[in-house]
């Protein structure tokens, strides 16, 4: 192939072909008729020593899922546009909630747990009632969906230290970074999803989307993607994929990560957890944090590089 | 193995040869009708962008100039050029300032390593939204280093801050390192260009692609210039 490629390059032939691939999404020709049947790859997936099959899955996946999922996994199943959030799209295999870093898929574990959890303030459910056999199974088989899944392997899952004691201080460090970060420009100075850019978010698909409000959180609440502190320190550092919610895994100091999940539940006003224990000791007052270790001054010097013109 | 390198040795000479004949297309895009007007942007909410501007900002999706130039157009050679698949070695910026993209539009080659750079004292979280290329979504606070990203599949990406909700700009990703992005007189050029047929492709992100073919027959400029019909909303 490659001495192909050569003899055409100089010939200015191949080009014809490469071009012809420039504008894919833009000019390809619509698919018409009937759609083509659906190809069922022996994908697999691992969860611990469970072994799930796409095979095995198809039957689970057409009873449980493809309603709103779709038979196609394109998120247009017939309850489709009753619903709100719309379903993942599995063509596109953008994920949710990952261990892994932003832009990467997401691992087998990931997709098991969030089939048994379930997505809080979704019309998905917890599919606990299906054995871990059958889940992992259907972890298998919405993998036939992308070609990602061909290629790509599932990104390496950030690490998370071991979680420092909740203190005032983490809590009060914490306070400082929520405001630094500007999480407050969606989620709200007090973390009620009312911030300044709330109204405007909307999903990677143009469907509105509100940010999530931590002052409803109440002894039993969960975030959409878990609901111990370390699916909170794994939903900022990985992002939501799909969402306006970015990944801050490269502007956060890990340590810093976990003095942010402090603060984060002293958010959840109801809740009763070790945060808002410290905080009722320290009488419901957040110190201004002091920063003891200060870093040395950035440059100055953070000028605009002309825009590569 | 001995065969593909001679091969490919011979092929570089040739097309390097044929670049010391290397002819150039350039021409300008401009527009008929009235294009809709773009819409006020208020950065009350930012004051730290909306101090950077002295005059009223307006949103970016047709940006004219004098005698009906248009600006921002992506003109490249969509078909014809080899993609020998040597990727550009410069490196382009994409530059957040005053709560606006700078470039605009970026065009790139496939694989072309990219800078996203903050020069703003307020986060941002730089969201583009391809359909055929990777989803990624990350936070840039300020001061924080540049980040640095690159596509591996042709694409026009739509590029948004959500903290921001009116900055909208472009990635457009090319399988060519034939490319230019039309200036304020809606001036391009594609130079190095060796004798053959060529055709040129302008995108503008409101107005859509337009084509046209054109023959190099040795170290000449040909001039091509394209015409939008201007959208009225």
């Amino acid at each position: 192939m490659r001495v192909i490629e050569s003899i055409c390059g100089c010939a200015g032939v191949l080009s014809l072909v490469l071009a012809a691939s420039v504008t894919v999404s833009a000019q390809e020709a619509p698919e018409v008729g009937p759609k083509s049947p659906l190809v069922v790859k022996p994908m697999e997936s691992r969860i611990g020593n469970l072994i799930g099959h796409a095979a095995d899955g198809k039957s689970n996946y057409r009873r449980y899922c493809a309603g709103c999922h779709g038979d196609y996994g394109d998120s247009n199943g017939e309850n489709s546009v009753w619903l709100d959030p719309k379903p993942r799209d599995f063509t596109i295999a953008t994920f949710k909630c990952r261990s892994t870093p932003t832009g990467t898929l997401p691992t087998d574990e990931d997709l098991y747990d969030t089939i048994g959890r379930g997505i809080t303030n979704s019309n998905m459910p917890i599919w606990n009632a299906l054995g871990p056999q059958m889940r992992a199974d259907l972890v298998a088989y919405i993998k036939i969906f992308s070609p990602r899944w061909d290629k790509e392997k599932a990104g390496t899952p950030i690490p998370i230290p071991a979680e420092p004691p909740v203190t005032i201080d983490s809590i009060a460090h914490g306070k400082a970074l929520f405001a630094k970060l500007e999480c407050w420009k969606c989620h709200g100075p007090h973390g009620e999803g009312d911030g300044p850019s709330a109204a405007t978010l909307t999903d990677s698909k143009d469907q509105p989307i509100r940010p999530y409000n931590f002052a409803l959180g109440k002894d039993d609440s969960r975030f959409k993607c878990g609901d111990t502190n370390r699916d909170i320190y794994k939903i900022f550092m990985t992002g939501v994929d799909g969402t306006p919610m970015p990944s801050f895994a490269d502007v956060i100091q890990p340590n810093d990560a976990w003095d942010l999940v402090h603060f984060l539940r002293t958010l959840q006003i109801h809740r009763h957890g070790k945060e808002n224990e410290v905080l009722s000791t320290a009488h419901g007052v957040i110190p201004p944090y002091v920063d003891k270790n200060p870093p040395p001054a950035a440059p100055a010097d953070n000028k605009a590089p002309g825009g590569g013109q | 193995m001995r065969t593909k390198r001679t091969l490919l040795v011979i092929s570089t000479l040739l097309v390097g040869s044929s670049l010391m004949f290397a002819g150039t297309v350039s021409g300008k895009v401009t527009y008929t009708g009235t294009p809709a007007k773009q819409k006020p942007i208020d950065m009350s909410k930012e004051p730290s962008c909306a101090k950077q501007h002295a005059t009223q900002i307006t949103t970016e999706t047709v940006v004219t100039g004098s005698n009906n130039a248009l600006e921002n157009v992506v003109v490249y050679v969509s078909s014809g050029a080899p993609d020998d698949g040597q990727v550009p070695s410069q490196t382009i910026t994409y530059t957040q300032k005053g709560c606006q993209y700078i470039p605009h539009v970026l065009p790139m080659h496939v694989n072309q390593e990219f800078e996203i750079v903050n020069a703003d004292q307020t986060s941002h979280n730089i969201h583009p939204l391809p359909k055929v290329n990777t989803e990624w979504n990350l936070s840039q606070p300020p001061g924080t280093p540049p980040i640095k990203k690159k596509y591996d599949k042709p694409e026009f990406i739509s590029v948004k801050c959500n903290i921001h909700p009116w900055m909208h700009g472009y990635f457009a990703v090319l399988k060519t390192s034939h490319f230019d992005l039309s200036k304020g007189g809606g001036e391009f050029k594609l130079p190095n260009l060796p004798a053959g047929k060529y055709t040129i492709t302008a995108w503008q992100e409101d107005y859509g692609t337009q084509t046209a073919d054109v023959t190099i027959t040795g170290s000449e400029t040909k001039e091509v210039n394209f015409t939008f019909k201007a959208k009225a909303y």
